[in-house]
C-alpha cells in the first residue's frame, strides 16, 4: 500500500465520516444491518425450538386416580394434555398436534386383582413419538406388573450414566451464521449502491475536480463500511449475549477474535460489492446481480444447517465459497474457544478469496 | 481590467469514437474576467469545460491553466480552480454544513460553514439537506462548494438553467460579487440576455468549433455594421420586464 501523505489522510477522513453519517441516516442500512439478523435469529431460533416432549392426549373421561397416569405424570418429558373435548383431540391427533390419546378405565376382574384397561390411539401424523409413547407405556406395564407380581429384583437392570454435556442452545448455531451472513449482504449491497449511486448523481465525478486520489476515494468508503460492520458486529453479539442467551466461551477474547474475523471478512465482501456496482448497468440492476451473490452463500455456506447435512453433490459447492468459511472460523472461535490461529486455514483461504476479487474488481472498476 | 491570461487553450481538439465533439480551437481567458461559453446544445462546450477542469482528457492540443500544463500537473490545476457540474448532486443524506465540512477534508482547507453559506445567502439552511432546497438555493449551494478552496477560477456550467427570472437575477449579482473578490469564471449559458449582462467576453461555440470571440458589445456592434437590422423594431421593454414588474424582483424561495 502507498504511503498516506497527511492531506490524503485528512481527505480519506471526511470522506469515511460522510460515508458513515449517510449509512447512519439510511433507513434501509440501518434496517438490513441491525434490525433483519434478529428477525431471522427470533425465526430460526423458533423454529429449532418446538421441544422434544411428547404430547399426550387424555380423555375426559379417563380415570386419573391409578399407578400408570401417576408415573406418567412424573415423566418430565411428556405432556399430559387434559382439558379438551374429545373432538378437539381427535382433530390435534389427526394433525399430529400431540401424539397420543389415552384413556384409562379401573377394571377389576377375576382374582380380585386390579387390572385396567388402557386404551391408546396413535396417528400416522406422528408415528416416531407415537411409537415411543407406545413403549413406554410399555416399559410402565410391565414395572407394574413385576411390582404385582412382587418380584423386587428384574432380569436386567438398567444402568444409566449420562454426561454432563456442555448445553447446545440454538442461538449458539445461528448467531455465527447470521453474522457472517448480514456481513456479506451489507458489505455486498450497500457498497454497490453507494457506488452506483454515487456515480449516477455525478458527486463522483465532482470529487474527481478535487485533489483526491481515486485510491483514497476507495479507501474512504471502504474505511466507513468497516466502521459500520464492527458496530454491526459489535451490537449483534452483544444483543446476542445479554438478550437470547448466547455464549461468548472465553468472553472477551472471544468477542475480540470475533471482530477481527468479520472486519477480515468485510473486506473481501466490500470486493465483491466492488465488482457488482462495476458489473451492474444502473441502480435497479444491482439487486439482481447481489443477490446472484449473496444468496447462493446465504443457503449453501452453512448458515443455518451444517455444510455437512448437504447432500454430497452439493458439498464441493459449498466449499468453494467464502462465507463457507467466514462461518466456520466464526463457529470454531464463537464455540469452541478456537484462537485465529486454530483457524489460520479459513483465514488463508478468506484471504486468497481477497486477492482474487480484488484483482477482479481492479480490472472491472470504472469511475464512469 | 488586466490583460493577463491565466487559461491559455491551444489548438483543441476531443473526439468520442466517431463524432468530433471540440474540433481544434483555441482562446484565452484572462484573469478576474466574467467569461462566457455559449452556443446550441452540442456545440463542445461541456466538453471543452471539462478538459480545462481535468476531467476528460483530450485528444490533442494543450492546456495551460494559470502556467499548469492539464497533462503534466493536473493536481496543482485541481487546487486552484473550483467546479460546478451541470446537474451534479451531493453526497446524499448529509446536511449543507456536512458537505462543506467534506469538501474542505477534500481540500485539505479548514473554512468557516456559516460565513460560506451566509454569503451566498445560505446561512439559515445551515442544517438542510441539498434535495430540500429550491432550484435556485440548490446552485447557490453548488457555487458554495466551488469556493471551499478559494480558488483563482471557477467553472459554472449553465449555472441559470431552469430557473425563474428572480433566482436567475440573484445568481447573477451573486456572480458578480464573487468577482469583484478577484475571482476569474468561466460560464456556459444558453440565455443571451446573461451574457450580455455578465460576462466580459464571451465566445460562441457552434459544432465543435469556436465561430467568435469578443466582448457582447463589439460583437452586437459588428452585426449592426454589416447592415443587420431587426424584423421587428425593439421596443424599451419586454415581456420579462413585465414579468418582473408584476412579480417583483424579490427572491422567492
Amino acid at each position: 500500500m502507498a504511503k498516506i501523505k497527511p492531506s490524503n489522510t485528512k481527505a480519506v477522513m471526511a470522506l469515511a465520516k460522510a460515508s458513515l453519517l449517510a449509512s447512519f441516516r439510511n433507513p434501509s442500512s440501518i434496517v438490513f444491518g441491525f434490525l433483519f439478523p434478529f428477525v431471522f435469529i427470533l425465526v430460526f431460533g423458533f423454529l429449532g425450538n418446538g421441544g422434544n416432549a411428547l404430547e399426550v392426549g387424555v380423555l375426559p373421561t379417563s380415570n386419573d386416580d391409578n399407578p400408570i397416569y401417576a408415573t406418567l405424570s412424573e415423566i418430565d418429558n411428556i405432556d399430559l394434555v387434559e382439558d379438551l373435548s374429545v373432538s378437539e383431540l381427535d382433530e390435534q391427533l389427526l394433525k399430529g398436534q400431540i401424539d397420543a390419546i389415552i384413556d384409562i378405565q379401573y377394571a377389576p376382574s377375576q382374582g380380585g386383582l386390579p387390572i385396567y384397561d388402557l386404551d391408546v390411539q396413535t396417528s400416522s401424523a406422528s408415528a416416531q413419538n407415537g411409537a415411543l409413547f407406545l413403549s413406554i407405556l410399555d416399559g410402565i406395564s410391565d414395572k407394574l406388573t413385576l411390582n404385582q407380581l412382587q418380584i423386587a429384583a428384574p432380569v436386567v437392570e438398567v444402568n444409566n450414566t449420562e454426561v454432563e454435556g456442555r448445553q447446545f442452545k440454538t442461538i449458539d448455531f445461528i448467531l455465527p451464521g447470521q453474522l457472517g451472513f448480514s456481513l456479506l449482504s451489507s458489505g455486498v449491497f450497500s457498497t454497490a449502491f453507494v457506488f452506483i449511486s454515487l456515480k449516477e448523481t455525478l458527486v463522483i465525478k465532482r470529487f474527481f475536480a478535487t485533489p483526491i486520489k481515486k485510491s483514497n476515494i476507495v479507501m474512504g468508503e471502504g474505511l466507513a463500511r468497516l466502521v459500520f460492520a464492527t458496530l454491526q458486529a459489535s451490537v449483534i453479539i452483544l444483543v446476542g449475549k445479554f438478550f437470547f442467551g448466547y455464549t461468548l466461551i472465553n468472553g472477551i477474547v472471544t468477542f475480540i477474535f470475533m471482530l477481527a474475523l468479520a472486519m477480515l471478512a468485510l473486506m473481501v465482501f466490500l470486493g465483491f460489492g466492488f465488482v457488482v456496482s462495476s458489473v451492474a448497468k444502473d441502480e435497479s440492476a444491482v439487486p439482481a446481480i447481489a443477490n446472484l451473490i449473496t444468496l447462493p452463500q446465504f443457503l449453501l455456506a452453512g448458515t443455518f444447517f451444517p455444510i455437512e447435512s448437504f447432500p454430497e453433490w452439493l458439498q464441493p459447492i459449498s466449499r468453494i465459497l467464502p462465507l463457507t468459511y467466514l462461518n466456520e472460523a466464526m463457529r470454531q472461535v464463537a464455540f469452541e474457544g478456537a484462537s485465529l490461529i486454530d483457524v489460520k486455514y479459513e483465514i488463508l483461504i478468506l484471504v486468497i478469496w481477497g486477492v482474487v476479487i480484488y484483482a477482479l474488481a481492479v480490472k472491472l472498476f470504472k469511475w464512469e | 481590467m488586466s490583460r493577463k491570461p491565466i487559461i491559455k487553450v491551444n489548438n483543441l481538439v476531443k473526439s468520442y469514437d466517431d463524432l468530433v465533439a471540440v474540433n481544434g480551437i483555441s482562446f484565452e481567458v484572462y484573469e478576474n474576467e466574467i467569461f462566457g461559453l455559449l452556443g446550441p446544445n452540442g456545440a463542445g462546450k461541456t466538453s471543452t469545460l471539462e478538459i480545462i477542469e481535468t476531467l476528460r482528457d483530450e485528444t490533442e492540443g494543450d492546456v495551460e491553466v494559470d502556467g499548469f500544463s492539464i497533462n503534466k500537473e493536473p493536481q496543482e490545476i485541481k487546487k486552484i480552480i473550483g467546479v460546478q457540474l451541470q446537474q451534479a448532486g451531493f453526497y446524499p443524506n448529509l446536511t449543507l454544513s456536512e458537505v462543506l465540512d467534506l469538501f474542505a477534508g477534500l481540500y485539505n482547507v479548514s473554512i468557516n460553514n456559516i460565513e460560506l453559506l451566509k454569503k451566498v445567502g445560505l446561512a439559515d439552511k445551515f442544517k438542510a439537506k441539498y434535495k430540500e432546497l429550491s432550484g435556485g438555493q440548490k446552485q447557490r449551494f453548488s457555487i458554495a462548494t466551488t469556493l471551499v478552496n478559494k480558488p483563482k477560477i471557477i467553472f459554472l456550467d449553465e449555472p441559470t438553467t431552469g430557473l425563474d427570472p428572480q433566482a436567475r437575477r440573484n445568481l447573477w449579482e451573486l456572480i458578480k460579487e464573487i468577482r469583484e473578490e478577484g475571482t476569474t469564471i468561466v460560464l456556459t449559458t444558453h440565455y443571451m440576455e446573461e451574457a450580455e449582462y455578465l460576462c466580459d467576453r464571451v465566445g460562441i461555440m457552434d459544432r465543435g468549433r469556436l465561430m467568435k470571440l469578443d466582448t457582447p458589445n463589439k460583437l452586437v456592434n459588428d452585426l449592426i455594421d454589416s447592415g443587420f437590422t431587426k424584423e421587428q423594431e425593439v421596443k424599451k421593454a419586454n415581456l420579462e420586464d413585465v414579468f418582473l414588474d408584476l412579480t417583483g424582483k424579490e427572491l422567492r424561495d
